[in-house]
């Protein structure tokens, strides 16, 4: 079983859920797909605020599934490019990209 | 609002996995979500459906949760619609911005629903309560609104009462707020039939309208017994078991009654619980106090009560004053009372009795540092001569088309009764009862006083007369009534009267028999009319004041013709 999500949260998740938890999950991925390809362009474009709300948003998001890893790494990525630290902000968000396929992977075994 | 009904909730979230498990959390709470994902929605979707409550996400694209808060809250205007900012910023700024905009609470990601319930349940027991005060409020100013227009109703009421007096009398000077009466304090001023004046001040305990409601039948009683020519006492007395009967335990009257005899000089003070009411003589410029010697109206049974009155000769110009405690206890901006000794120095100072009444109310004005001062009530009454107090005016004609027209009675007073009962007020109160009659009660009132009496001392208890000459004389001839009254077992007077229209107005027959002997009175007739002045049977007087005078029998009856014209 994978690391990427917390199984009690996604227990717990499920209960609120009931039916709607498959289309739940769907909505969240749909959302990974637009938002996180967009993180790498932002950086090139060094369009931080912009950055900094995207990945805000997606923290805030992924905590709800209990991916703990890819909420650590957005909260680094919207902390930097607030700070407006570039040293380090491309590889977090290839570590972030890299790990929400993790995640994507582990929710779908849930579907 | 039942905190169980259903309730409205207004989720604004850009994320659509988010707004999802919201959804989910407040529907299975049985609650009803509405969903929105930016900020303008959220303030058009608060406007169309007035959700009870609103979870706003603080980052949102087009309007972001803050701006949309500060809107939202800006429309509710009183209603409480509490706002739940649905946040993972942890910088202190930010959770200030939220603040700022409005915001009642935060929730942060991840979603624990329990938490979310237990906020739920909470702002909606804030709100219940909000809506309680906000009722409460409105039901108190509703009910503020009320009062005082029963409070107009109920001044206009006493204002009816109140204002048959005689307070514009020349002699009269007198302060009282325009609504005094609901601070308890009530004054009425009334000329007898016999042409003295009363007046009397109230200070009813409490204030509003508990305090109002007895100067109803205070005034009322006033006027009625004045009017009729009743005693000072009885109209004290009457007053008191009024009030004693009607008001709760706790609510009297202190009260200072003066009347005052224009013929003869001089005053009757009664004072009842109020302020020392002071004499001041216009001569000398001496002050002489009146202090309360009773317990307030309308606390003792009539049985108990003292009538005892004071005394007091006066001279043309000099003048009694009455206040109640509302002077005495009159503030200055910090806090200290007036009191009664920086009054009494505005007396010592006086030169001229004219200016101390407007010195007084200047002195208390400017102590309480020029603001008004509602809680005051002053009276000035001089002593004049009975022709400048203006006679009592006419009454509205209460019962133009019913009261007494043509009739008779017939009355006979036996010893027990002539013993105690003083049957004038009885007498007149029935007289007025005709319509138009009523303006004569002065002149009634000293015809049958005169025949009564007559009657009583002469005839029934044959009282000498010529005692009366001398002062020593007079004392004696008090004594022997007095003695002769109680001793008095057989004897009566009848009192016979007649009433008949007659033009305009109409002709009073007024017989008076006693048991007595009767006397010659064939032997009166030579006499001047002022030489029975002091003593014999007042008979210049009566014939002054009637049409026709006849003696018969052996003296022991007389008949008086009174007639009157409404035009007169």
């Amino acid at each position: 079983m994978s690391d990427a999500v917390d199984e009690n949260t996604l227990t717990m998740l499920k209960e609120v859920m009931e039916d709607d938890f498959g289309k739940l999950i769907d909505a969240y991925l749909d959302d990974c797909s637009r938002k996180m390809p967009q993180l790498p362009l932002l950086l090139e474009s060094r369009d931080f605020e912009q950055l900094r709300r995207m990945a805000h948003s997606l923290k805030g998001a992924s905590s709800n599934f209990g991916a703990h890893a890819l909420t650590e790494l957005c909260l680094q990525i919207e902390l930097a490019a607030k700070a407006g630290e570039e040293t380090g902000l491309e590889a977090l968000v290839r570590a972030a990209g890299a790990e929400q396929q993790r995640v994507a992977d582990a929710l779908a075994a849930h579907r | 609002m039942d905190s169980q009904q259903p309730l409205r909730i207004l989720i604004a979230d850009d994320t659509d996995s988010d707004r999802l498990i919201l959804e989910s959390i407040v529907r299975r709470e049985g609650h009803v979500p509405v969903s929105v994902a930016d900020g303008r929605q959220a303030v058009e979707a608060f406007l169309e459906q007035r959700p009870d409550l609103v979870l706003m996400d603080a980052l949102m694209p087009v309007m972001d949760g803050f701006e949309a808060a500060e809107l939202i809250k800006a429309r509710a205007g009183d209603e409480l619609v509490p706002i739940i900012f649905l946040t993972s910023l942890s910088d202190t700024e930010s959770l200030v911005r939220c603040l700022e905009a409005g915001g009642d609470d935060f929730i942060s990601k991840p979603y624990n629903r329990v938490i979310l319930q237990a906020k739920i349940k909470a702002f909606m027991r804030m709100r219940d309560m909000h809506r309680v005060v906000q009722q409460q409020r409105d039901q108190i100013s509703l009910h503020n609104r009320q009062l005082l227009q029963e409070q107009e109703v109920a001044k206009k009421v006493f204002d009816n009462i109140a204002h048959t007096g005689c307070l514009d009398a020349p002699n009269v000077k007198y302060r009282l707020s325009p609504l005094a009466i609901f601070n308890g304090d009530v004054i009425v001023a009334a000329i007898r039939p016999s042409g003295s004046m009363m007046v009397l001040l109230g200070d009813f305990t409490g204030h509003g309208l508990p305090a109002a409601v007895g100067a109803m039948p205070l005034a009322n009683c006033f006027y009625g017994m004045v009017k009729k020519g009743f005693a000072m006492v009885d109209i004290l007395r009457e007053i008191n078991q009024k009030l004693k009967q009607t008001l709760p335990l706790g609510v009297f009257c202190c009260a200072t009654m003066v009347e005052l005899n224009f013929n003869s000089h001089r005053a009757r003070i009664w004072n009842g619980g109020l302020p020392d009411c002071v004499l001041y003589r216009q001569r000398d410029g001496s002050l002489q106090p009146f202090r309360s010697s009773h317990l307030p109206l309308g606390i003792l049974d009539d049985s108990a009560f003292k009538d005892d009155c004071l005394h007091v000769d006066m001279a043309l110009g000099d003048k009694i004053y009455l206040w109640s405690d509302g002077i005495i206890e009159a503030r200055n901006k910090s806090g200290e009372m007036f009191g009664e000794e920086r009054l009494l120095e505005i007396f010592r100072e006086a030169n001229d009795g004219e200016a101390i009444f407007h010195r007084i109310l200047d002195a208390v004005d400017t102590y309480c540092g020029g603001e008004r001062n509602d809680d005051l009530s002053l009276i000035e009454l001089t002593m004049t001569e009975q022709a400048s107090v203006v006679s009592p005016r006419e009454e509205p004609r209460e019962h133009r088309y019913s009261g007494l027209q043509e009739w008779a009675l017939s009355l006979r007073l036996e010893p027990s009764t002539l013993r105690l009962f003083d049957p004038l007020p009885l007498l007149l109160s029935i007289l007025v009862e005709v319509p138009g009659l009523s303006s004569y009660s002065g002149r009634l009132y000293t015809l049958l006083a005169e025949l009564y009496t007559n009657a009583l001392e002469h005839g029934v208890l044959q009282l000498d007369s010529s005692l009366k000459g001398t002062s020593a004389g007079f004392a004696e001839y008090y004594r022997q009534r007095q003695q002769r009254l109680a001793e008095l077992a057989a004897g009566h007077v009848d009192i016979r009267l007649r009433h008949k229209l007659l033009g305009n107005g109409g002709e009073l027959t007024i017989i008076v028999e006693d048991s007595g002997p009767g006397f010659d009175y064939l032997q009166l007739r030579p006499l001047c009319p002022g030489a029975d002045q002091f003593s014999g049977r007042g008979l210049g007087l009566i014939r002054q004041l009637s049409h026709a005078v006849e003696y018969r029998g052996n003296g022991s009856e007389v008949e008086v013709v009174f007639q009157w014209d409404a035009n007169d």
